[in-house]
């Protein structure tokens, strides 16, 4: 199969058929925002942090590069007012949550997000479902899930699976962009792991 | 009865119905839709009763029948041979009913239809200003025909557009007439569906799969509940005429859950079509296989969402993926899906039968054929109405809906729901076209018209679509669902009069981000009904901001 | 619900893991809940991560997983009912009965959903119990109807 040939910043780029066009431009060293993307993960969409403008066939239209595949002749503009604009907005939705994150911290400053825009949320999960997605695709024990719809959205560890699992692994732990996963795992294993475990493992 | 194999024995079979049936007994037709029934049954054991009590078993019929369309005035009854229409008919009704009319052939003055305008009363429907305006292509056919009777569907013609399709036409050409037809989606999008047919047939696969939209979740649009309960072949005809335009051997249906009386006639059709030999292998000869499945919808809208959808067949929970994954190229497991809304299969017959020049000949220049649309609101003649494209709206409102209840001036006339626009009174002479009202900000949907008079409050309104949005959104990306927690915090202050300044300057942008960059068609439109409120009515907005010391 | 009827319930789709919808939805109708154990159980018998079941579990309306009461109550929340006052409507049943949208009394008489178009707009504003519809009502008519449901 030949190579696809598109630009991206004004830079051609050459890549594989369905190659994400954020693929592509890491490729070619062109760097786009990222934060519920991960290498060994599907490609997930939600954050849509990694939206660029795209032009296809005499249309413009905005697109989350982790999932668009890579056409022939593609225009695609990863900074641009708009792309900018929607990147500093979601930016300052999910600082309401998270005002400490580290990555959302650093994306902030070069993006002109105000972390106070708006007011304070009581969660400060972000729904980036790397935790979910880690345990689901990687590790398949599937002992995290995304539960309810909509802006009550969250993420429940279930205790039969995480009682077992959770201990020894905790490899999701670090992909967490907040604190909220950790504490999380420490409120459902104080409050819901079954008893039986919890006399036995004494010094937690 | 044995398996029809080909149009010679359909025809054979159609005039056995023919001559069994007699013309002049007495019917009584019942409107068997929700709006008219509120899910009881004590007007038809009514009949039923009265029926036998008068010993006129097995010489009148009780018929139940879909929806006749005329909700404000129901429950509403016809009786054929005369066509009588009664409205507003109660069960104590009915012994006067059984034997002034159908013995009698006298008319029921009380019960006859009264216009509330000019007090005329109007005993058949052709009288009846309502129904008068209308050109009732689909769903004129409710009231004549028993929906759990497939001889009463090949009686009027049924299944003769499948027999021309299979057996005179080849894919190819089918495909071709509804594409000259410009049939355009009736469910939201508006899509020609000739060319989403055309994406499905050209896609290489060995299974494909073609699908009913039956959710109908837009708030106030009940038409495909209408037309489905009421002729449920004339659907299934059309997705087997499609099935094999495409090259689909499995066709699903995707209804909903919290209608029985729909259910069930949906799941007789199907096994009356499969036993007469309309469905299984080797349709009327043709060589062409076809199979259809059944799937309940779990009482979400999103769920109404094409690719969402196909992920709850799958048994996923619908979480809808974007676009640029074309679910006619790879919708169910991956395979080519061609997903329409009843409304939509529901045209395919007719285009077939009576072809695509016909079919062009109504309507406007890029908006063909008729439209359903269920009116609601502050509105006299609640209930679903069909008519060309290209009426006007004024028409719709005040000649066929009776103008607005009360005394009342009309404000706008909104729809597509929580999605959708509002069109302010000053534009009531625009034409029903897709293309003219999405221009306006104010694109038809799923053909919901809802009427507001000068009553409304359009924050007030703005703030009832975004709850409904929260309760739907499936919450997976952050515009649509960080972007509805915001805004409701912000409609909540301007509701209570404490709009902070900048507030509109905030919705403005997050209907901006939200339009853009959202993953699905509920995150993209959240921004619709605001966008266009502040279009037509911003000032009813700004006043709703509390003024600073600054400006007061 | 015992194992025999799960096992038959899921018999009935052939076991196929994508039926895991229709599965859950037979199992709600016949038992009005959606149990945690029986949860597990369909897991394992569908081969479906109970991470997915519960996803889909919270995700959608119809299901439960709370007991229910003996009477479903349903305020039409539409826009036309809306328009109509179906607020003050939902307001009265609240007092009255003493829950939220989307719970049910203590005594398991009533559940209370208040969820989206019914799609009957001239029946609004309306009341559903039971599947039997009370329409055109005001907050006054709320008790006389309620008080007929034991």
């Amino acid at each position: 199969m030949s190579d696809i040939l598109l630009t991206i910043d004004g830079k051609e780029v050459h890549a594989k058929p369905e190659t994400t066009v954020l693929d592509a431009a890491r490729s070619a060293g062109i760097f786009i925002p990222t934060l519920c993307h991960h290498e060994k993960l599907e490609p997930y969409g939600g954050c849509r942090l990694c939206t660029v403008e795209v032009e296809s066939r005499g249309r413009i239209n905005y697109f989350a590069s982790c999932l668009f595949p890579v056409e022939r002749n593609l225009v695609v503009r990863t900074r641009t007012e708009k792309v900018d604009k929607i990147r500093k907005v979601i930016l300052e939705l999910l600082l309401a949550h998270a005002p400490d994150s580290p990555q959302l911290v650093a994306l902030a400053e070069e993006y002109g997000a105000k972390a106070d825009r708006f007011d304070k949320e009581s969660s400060f999960c972000v729904l980036c479902g790397l935790c979910v997605r880690y345990c689901a695709e990687v590790k398949k024990k599937n002992a995290i899930a995304f539960v309810d719809q909509g802006p009550r959205r969250e993420i429940n560890f279930i205790p039969e699976i995480a009682s077992k699992e959770c201990w020894n692994c905790k490899e999701c732990f670090p992909l967490c962009p907040t604190s909220y996963l950790q504490a999380a795992y420490l409120l459902t294993e104080a409050l819901a792991f079954p008893s039986s475990l919890k006399s036995e493992s004494g010094s937690r | 009865m044995a398996r029809i194999n080909s149009a010679a024995e359909l025809e054979e079979v159609r005039k056995s119905i023919a001559t069994k049936k007699d013309p002049n007994k007495p019917c009584v037709a019942i409107c068997g839709g929700i709006g008219c029934l509120g899910g009881r049954e004590n007007l038809i054991h009514a009949f039923e009763e009265e029926v036998k009590k008068q010993k006129l078993e097995g010489k009148a019929d009780v018929r139940v029948t879909g929806c006749h369309g005329f909700c404000a005035q129901g429950p509403n009854i016809i009786i054929y041979p005369e066509e009588i229409c009664y409205v507003k008919v109660q069960p104590e009704d009915a012994s006067e009913i059984v034997s002034q009319t159908l013995i009698g052939k006298k008319v029921v003055d009380r019960l006859v239809y009264t216009d509330p305008n000019t007090g005329k009363k109007a005993v058949h429907q052709s009288e009846i200003p309502y129904y008068k305006k209308q050109t009732r292509n689909l769903l004129g056919t409710n009231p004549k025909i028993d929906p759990r009777s497939i001889d009463d569907y090949l009686a009027i013609g049924g299944y003769s557009a499948l027999a021309k399709g299979l057996l005179q036409m080849g894919p190819e050409q089918v495909l071709e007439e509804v594409k000259k037809a410009n049939l355009r989606g009736r469910g939201g999008g508006g899509f020609p569906a000739g060319l989403k047919w055309e994406t499905a047939r050209n896609a290489k696969a060995e299974i494909k799969y073609v699908i009913c939209n039956g959710h109908e979740g837009e708030p106030g649009a009940y038409m495909d509940r209408a037309i489905f309960q009421g002729n449920p072949h004339l659907i299934i005809e059309g997705l087997i005429i499609g099935g094999y335009a495409v090259g689909a051997r499995q066709g699903f249906i995707y209804t909903r859950h919290d209608m029985p009386r729909l259910r069930e006639n949906i799941d007789l059709a199907l096994k009356k079509a499969e036993e007469y030999g309309f469905l299984g292998r080797n349709i009327l000869g043709s060589g062409f296989d076809f199979q259809i499945e059944v799937h309940l919808d779990v009482g979400i809208f999103v769920s109404g969402e094409a690719s969402a959808l196909m992920r709850s067949i799958e048994g996923k929970a619908p979480e809808p993926r974007p676009k640029y994954t074309r679910t006619a190229v790879k919708g169910i497991w991956e395979r080519p899906s061609n997903l329409n809304n009843v409304e939509t299969w529901a045209n395919v017959p007719q285009i077939i039968s009576k072809g695509s020049e016909w079919y062009a000949g109504i309507g406007t220049e890029r908006s063909k054929g008729t439209k359903m649309v269920s009116l609601s609101g502050n509105i006299v003649n609640t209930g679903v109405v069909e008519v060309p494209f290209g009426t006007s709206l004024k028409e719709i409102v005040y000649d066929i809906g009776g103008g607005i209840p009360n005394g009342k001036k009309l404000k706008g006339v909104h729809f597509g729901a929580a999605m959708g626009g509002t069109l302010p009174a000053e534009l009531i002479d625009t034409p029903l076209d897709f293309d003219v009202l999405s221009k306006l900000g104010a694109a038809i949907g799923a053909g919901g018209l809802f009427v507001m008079d000068e009553d409304t409050s359009m924050v007030s309104m703005s703030r009832f679509f975004l709850d409904f949005l929260a309760n739907e959104s499936c919450g997976k990306c952050v515009p649509c669902r960080e972007g509805i927690r915001q805004m409701l915090r912000i409609f909540t202050r301007m509701s209570e009069g404490k709009g902070k300044e900048g507030d509109i300057e905030t919705l403005e942008e997050l209907c901006e981000v939200g339009s853009l960059a959202s993953l699905c068609a509920l995150g993209k439109t959240t921004s619709s009904p605001i966008r266009s409120g502040l279009r037509f009515f911003r000032r009813e907005y700004e006043a709703s901001i509390k003024p600073t010391k600054r400006t007061a | 619900m015992d194992d025999h009827r799960i096992d038959e319930i899921v018999n009935k789709y052939e076991g196929k893991p994508n039926s895991v919808i229709m599965v859950l939805m037979d199992i709600q109708h016949e038992n009005r809940w959606l149990p945690r154990e029986v949860l597990e159980k369909v897991s394992n018998k569908l081969g479906v991560p109970l991470s997915d079941i519960l996803h889909i579990a919270t995700f959608y309306k119809t299901f439960s997983l709370k007991p229910q009461g003996r009477h479903e109550v349903h305020v039409c929340a539409g826009t036309s009912c809306h328009q109509r006052g179906s607020a003050k409507i939902l307001e009265k049943v609240r007092d009255l009965i003493g829950i939220d949208p989307g719970e049910t009394t203590s005594d398991l008489r009533f559940s209370l959903e208040n969820g989206s178009c019914l799609g009957c707009c001239t029946l609004g504003p309306e009341i559903v119990v039971d599947g039997v519809h009370h329409n055109n009502i005001t907050p006054d008519d709320v008790e006389d109807i309620l008080k007929n449901y034991k």
